[in-house]
């Protein structure tokens, strides 16, 4: 009788592995795909699919550099992940190269070369979002607006998409137009009120959209947080501070800054707080570390939008937060039972 | 349950925890099952935490059910009693259930079936009896804790009293998934439970008396309100929610206490005591049944098995006895566990047997408990952390036991994991994480272990360095003191030879081989700077220990140094007379080159020896070369003493005499390194007190006569060469060999007499009846004898210089306080001897104060000092009166010679200075006195110091 001989535990959860973790965190941008596919037309789902094709083709292919089980690796879904965030987070109509670009650079750079899952100290979809939005920015500013307003007054068609992304699309400004963020940073002299009723960007029906896909995006956060593949700390911290600090600072000027639920319900506040905050690889471990990590997002996205040269700081934010993340894990580390007080930093050789 | 609610004590949370499956329905089915007996039972002597048991029994011994047949072997420790009658059959290696897989010895019965019990003796009147008597009939019954891991009852009740206790908690949670044994023995002997609580209770005297019980037990806990509400108990039941690891106990204790046990301290020390369930039936069974543990409660459970249930079980029944009762199905079973899925372990073999803390064997299928999935990378997900009970990181935990960074691990509280499991349990990456831990405490406790090992061997290495040091210091020191003497006497004798030789030629040549002691002397001079060099560089760096040997090495080289410069301040004044004695040069050549050899094989070895400083054998091979060198350089002494010494005319007789001479002293030299063998030995039998002292002793003195002897002869054929050569300048050559041979009758009578001292102290004599004796006076004669000889001689020698050469007026002064210098030199060495000897024979300092031999010493020392000076000043102003024509030949190469004798004394000095300051840190009690011997010495060096400054002051303005 050939009895196995594994040390304990000897059961394991049943179906919760690391590539249903991925699976789930995909499933949950399901509503928000949607919501953008609704209102900015199929330019999200190109991006979707091309971005998917550049990260399974780059992970596929370091992965056979590097001497590793292809398959094995692939179906984790972790490289398939980063390319939907991605793909949601870029403009509907950017070019295919870009979005290969920063896919690219997402998984080979941010996340291969630092020895491949689990390993990557930033948030790959971040640093390759981060390096389009610098390289190229006229492309990554061009997103479109909901069909009753824009121009043309028609979102664009499927084969208008494939022609923007893939060639050029002469009549594309009859298409775009500037995100609520991106209207409320370029008022210029107005001052709020104003700004809210002459600006086109921030008229009501804008406005609106960018609420529903922000809701989109609350609804899958929240579905994550049902399956407790994410704990509350890190989303709650980033949008509870978000909030704080742009009530703040509108109480003290009410007539130059934007109002709280603004900040909260345009750009990709909730998409950041719940999607790419919680990344847990380079993310904070402790509770108490994810609370001050999420504070630290939240606090830098609302400087970054407000004084800021870009519209919105979700990317850099996390990105910025990430490099403190060890540091504060140090602090951070909870009480262990039977000891009197948590330890903190790493003062090894005076334990208790 | 409606009655549990007015008896629940408050119900307390802990962090983490996990709701695996609990598959607790299975065994649930059937009734308590009582397998028949095995055709043999294994009991290992080693069922409980602490030293394995003691057999009392022998093979082949018939035993009854019950009877004792292993008792504790120490406090930690249990005893064993047979489960049935029957017959020892072995007590040998079997397989046995552990987490290692390994064997450990046991003892077969083959039972008789006829199941056949001792007598038992109950202990009546419990409640009358103290607790320590109670704690001993539980001690002899062999009940040690059921919940798994087998601490002995007894003590961990006496444990218990440390501090008031507040709660005792009966651990009836059962959290583990598959086991329900507890959950049955509540149901089958609630009343048996309860009256075994309340012996403990008894016995620890606790405030509050609570079961805790998790709420997947309806039945039980159903049961248990029934019978407490009935007798109207003061215990409480509380029924905790169910999650795994509820069950641990400081898991358990947190949740009906709220406390939590401090991090390395036990629950007694919060004032909680925790027993098992089956630890308290067992209680019982023994106190009112006088039946010892000799079965228990045993899921048998899982999918490979149809009839799974549990079973009131024999202790050692074999496994697979178990699995057959439970119509297992081999081919289904891929898995057996003993203990339940989560910190059960796996069985290599069914052959293992049931013992005292087997509460499950789990026989799972592979679709029940699949092999795990390939371990994925950790995506710090924090799932693991939200699970640990302990609340641990454990991602972090991980991490740190990859990369087996300890420190960080340890500083993240590893040892405060309990592997539970539930953090391996919920990875989704498949990490086994416990088993990392494990590793990784295993790992830390490994080095710790290994550290206070290499701790303890660097104390010992480093008492036996300092052993050593001292050891080789005081070596160093009386070959110091010997080659002091030595040198201070070849000085003496050749001082008038070399005056009357100096004679005939007025402008005396280099010859070669001062050359060549020369170009020595600037190598040494080169050594020793470099020694000097490193000796502050090692003073700088504050390295302590090379301080110490290279002070040594320092010293070592200034005297050898001095010794070379003192050959050669012989050599320049002598004639050159190279082709006059080209035999004794040629010899003295081959000495000096052999000198040379040994010394470069001594440097060798030495350096070996620092690389390995536990090398007996290489010690003892430097040993031998040191005296190879010794003897080596005491030939090249004489050789060239006897080369200078040797008169010009005579060359041609004295070949014949020479071969003697050489022969002789080869003698002497084999004699001599016999003795150093003989005593070496002797004080190495001392050491270890071997019974053959004696005749070590015995031979040392015939060797030492030997030596003697050839010293003697040595002596004599000088004598008779310096008569018969045919010195026409010598008239008075026979007085003096006469004198000479007096000489040697007196050292051989003051040899005598001290050896005779020696031998009287070895024997044991009060330093009272030694003094009694006559020996003491006819040592003091002797020495008198010899003082005057010398004294004699030396004035007679220095008279028939004076008859034939136009010497210097205070030639003769000179000479007598050379000679004075000689004697008190050796007095010093001989009172250091005896104080050494005094020593070695265990004397206290005290006593060695008493004895003359201190105050000796320091009237020789003093002595010596004045003689220095007094030495030095003559021959400077010799050298002033000298004949004016060689002077501007002569006083530069006089001024270096002395320039070398105060480099000598300061030298000397120092050495003395380390010396004493060494002794001043061996004998704490005497170092005022110490103290005073180093500012005293210090003075002589500074003294001589500001001589050798002026000296050489003067050597430049030359």
């Amino acid at each position: 009788m050939a009895l196995l001989r594994i040390s304990s535990p000897h059961t394991q959860r049943a179906g919760h592995r690391t590539s249903w973790v991925m699976q789930m965190v995909i499933l949950a941008t399901i509503p928000g795909i949607a919501v953008q596919t609704w209102l900015f037309g199929w330019g999200t789902l190109i991006n979707l699919m091309i971005a998917s094709i550049a990260a399974l083709a780059c992970e596929a292919a370091i992965l056979s550099i590097r001497r590793r089980s292809v398959a094995f690796f692939l179906k984790d879904y972790s490289a398939l992940l980063t390319a939907v965030l991605l793909g949601v987070a870029l403009p509907p109509t950017v070019p295919w190269w870009v979005t290969v670009t920063a896919v690219g650079f997402a998984i080979i750079f941010a996340k291969q070369l630092y020895g491949g899952l689990g390993n990557n100290p930033f948030n790959p979809a971040m640093v390759g979002y981060a390096i389009v939005l610098v390289s190229f920015p006229v492309p990554m500013s061009q997103w479109l607006g909901v069909q009753s307003i824009v121009a043309s007054g028609e979102s664009l068609s499927f084969l208008q998409s494939l022609q923007a992304i893939f060639h050029h699309l002469p009549n594309i400004d009859g298409y775009t137009m500037a995100t609520p963020l991106d209207g409320f940073k370029n008022k210029d002299l107005l001052d709020s009120t104003t700004a809210f009723q002459t600006v086109e960007a921030l008229q009501t029906a804008n406005l609106n959209s960018w609420l529903w896909v922000n809701m989109a995006y609350l609804v899958g956060g929240l579905g994550l947080l049902w399956l407790r593949i994410i704990t509350w700390h890190t989303p709650v911290a980033v949008l509870s501070t978000l909030l704080v600090m742009a009530g703040v600072f509108h109480l003290f000027d009410m007539s130059n800054t934007a109002t709280p639920l603004f900040h909260l319900t345009t750009g990709a506040a909730m998409f950041g707080a719940f999607f790419i905050a919680t990344d847990p690889v380079s993310s904070c471990t402790s509770n108490r570390g994810k609370l001050i990590y999420g504070a630290g997002i939240g606090i830098l996205i609302y400087i970054i939008r407000t004084w800021g040269g870009y519209p919105d700081g979700v990317a850099f934010a996390v990105l910025l937060m990430n490099f403190s993340a060890p540091l504060i894990d140090y602090y951070t580390q909870p009480r262990t039972y039977g000891h009197k007080k948590a330890k903190k930093g790493l003062k090894i050789g005076e334990d208790n | 349950m409606a009655k549990a609610s007015t008896t629940t004590a408050n119900i307390f949370s802990f962090h983490g925890g996990i709701h695996p499956a609990e598959n607790k329905v299975q065994s649930l089915q059937l009734p308590l099952g009582r397998p028949n007996l095995p055709n043999e039972l294994i009991l290992p002597l080693g069922q409980h935490i602490g030293q394995a048991s003691r057999p009392v029994v022998a093979v082949g011994d018939y035993v009854l059910k019950g009877q004792t047949i292993a008792v504790n072997n120490g406090f930690l420790s249990s005893h064993l009693h047979a489960p049935t009658s029957g017959t020892i059959a072995d007590i040998e290696e079997r397989a046995i259930a552990h987490p290692s897989g390994l064997s450990d010895l046991c003892m077969v019965i083959f039972p008789d079936h006829k199941d056949q019990w001792i007598e038992r003796t109950p202990l009546e009147d419990w409640q009358a009896k103290p607790a320590t008597e109670i704690l001993e009939y539980l001690a002899n019954m062999g009940i040690v804790g059921m919940g798994g891991a087998g601490f002995p009852t007894q003590v961990k009740l006496q444990g218990a009293h440390k501090n008031a206790l507040k709660y005792f908690i009966i651990n009836a949670a059962e959290c583990e998934p598959y086991i329900t044994a507890d959950d049955m023995l509540i149901r089958e002997k609630t009343q048996e439970l309860i009256s075994g609580i309340a012996v403990l209770q008894h016995i620890v005297n606790a405030e509050q008396v609570i079961i805790g019980i998790e709420d997947n037990k309806p039945t039980a806990i159903a049961a248990l309100n029934a019978l407490l509400s009935e007798q109207n108990s003061s215990i409480q039941v509380a029924v905790v929610p169910t999650k795994y690891p509820s069950g641990g106990e400081k898991q358990l204790i947190q949740l009906l206490t709220g406390q939590e046990v401090p991090s390395g301290q036990y629950p007694a020390d919060i004032g909680v005591l925790c027993q098992n369930v089956g630890t308290c039936v067992a209680v019982h069974d023994a106190i009112f049944h006088g039946q010892p543990l000799i079965s228990r409660f045993t899921t048998l459970t899982g999918d490979a098995l149809k009839a799974p249930q549990n079973v009131e079980v024999l202790l050692g029944t074999p496994v697979t006895h178990l699995l057959e009762y439970a119509e297992s199905q081999p081919d289904n079973l891929h898995r057996l566990v003993m203990g339940g899925p989560m910190m059960g372990y796996t069985l290599d073999s069914a052959a293992v047997p049931i013992v005292k803390t087997s509460n499950c064997i789990l026989a799972a299928t592979k679709e029940e408990l699949p092999p795990p999935a390939p371990e994925q990378a950790c995506i710090r997900c924090g799932m693991c952390e939200q699970a640990c009970p302990a609340s641990l990181l454990p991602q972090q935990l991980l991490w740190f036991s990859k990369s087996q960074e300890h420190e960080k691990a340890e500083h993240y509280n590893l040892f405060d994991c309990i592997e539970c499991g539930a953090c391996s349990y919920v990875c989704p990456s498949s990490i086994p994480l416990v088993q990392y831990y494990r590793h990784t405490k295993s790992a830390i406790r490994e080095a710790r272990e290994a550290n206070v090992k290499s701790d303890l061997a660097k104390q010992r290495f480093e008492a036996r360095k300092a052993r050593q040091e001292a050891e080789a210091a005081e070596k160093e020191a009386k070959r110091l003191a010997r080659q002091k003497a030595s040198s201070a006497k070849p000085a003496a004798k050749t001082a008038a030879p070399k005056a009357a030789q100096s004679a005939p030629s007025a402008t005396p040549g280099i010859s070669d081989e001062a050359k060549k002691l020369k170009v020595d002397i600037a190598i040494g001079k080169t050594k020793l700077k470099k020694a000097q060099k490193l000796l502050l560089e090692a003073q700088e760096n504050e390295h302590l220990e090379e301080i110490k040997s290279l002070q040594l090495k320092v010293t070592e080289q200034e005297t050898q140094l001095a010794s070379l410069e003192d050959q050669l301040s012989k050599l320049t004044p002598a004639p050159t007379k190279a082709e006059a004695r080209p035999a004794v040069s040629d010899e003295l050549k081959k000495a000096k080159v052999d000198v040379a050899l040994i010394g470069v094989k001594l440097k060798k070895l030495n350096k070996q020896l620092e690389e390995t400083p536990d090398d007996q054998e290489l010690k003892e091979k430097v040993a031998g070369l040191e005296t190879d060198l010794k003897t080596a350089q005491a030939t090249v002494e004489k050789l060239s003493t006897d080369s200078a010494s040797s008169p010009s005319p005579a060359a041609a007789p004295k070949a014949a005499i020479n071969d003697e001479l050489k022969k002789l002293k080869i003698d002497a030299a084999i004699a001599k390194a016999a003795v150093k063998k003989v005593e070496k030995a002797l004080k190495k039998a001392e050491e270890i007190q071997a019974p053959e002292v004696d005749a070590i002793r015995q031979q040392l003195k015939e060797a030492q006569q030997r030596a003697d002897e050839l010293d003697k002869a040595l002596a004599n054929p000088q004598a008779v060469d310096t008569s018969s050569a045919p010195a026409p300048s010598s008239p008075n050559a026979d007085t003096e060999k006469k004198r000479k041979i007096d000489l040697a009758i007196a050292k051989a009578g003051i040899k005598k007499a001290e050896k005779s001292i020696a031998l009287l102290k070895e024997q044991g004599k009060d330093d009272a009846e030694i003094e009694a004796s006559e020996w003491p006076k006819k040592l003091a004669e002797a020495q008198e004898k010899l003082a005057a000889l010398e004294n004699e001689s030396a004035p007679a020698q220095a008279v028939e210089v004076k008859a034939e050469v136009a010497a210097p007026a205070n030639a003769d002064a000179d000479k007598k306080r050379k000679i004075d210098l000689a004697i008190a030199k050796a007095s010093i060495k001989k009172a250091e001897k005896n104080i050494a000897l005094l020593k070695e024979q265990g004397k206290d300092d005290a006593e060695i104060d008493v004895s003359e031999w201190p105050k000796k010493l320091a009237e020789a020392q003093e002595k010596l000092t004045a003689l220095e000076p007094n030495n030095d000043n003559s021959t400077t102003e010799k050298n002033v009166e000298k004949s004016p024509e060689p002077k501007v030949a002569e006083s530069p190469a006089d001024l270096a010679g002395q320039i070398k004798q105060q480099k000598i004394a300061a030298a000397l000095a120092k050495a003395q200075i380390n010396k004493l300051t060494k002794r001043l840190d061996s004998e704490p009690e005497a170092a005022d006195s110490i103290q005073q011997e180093i500012a005293a010495t210090r003075q002589k060096q500074q003294d001589a110091e500001a001589l050798l400054a002026k000296l050489t002051h003067s050597q430049e303005s030359l």
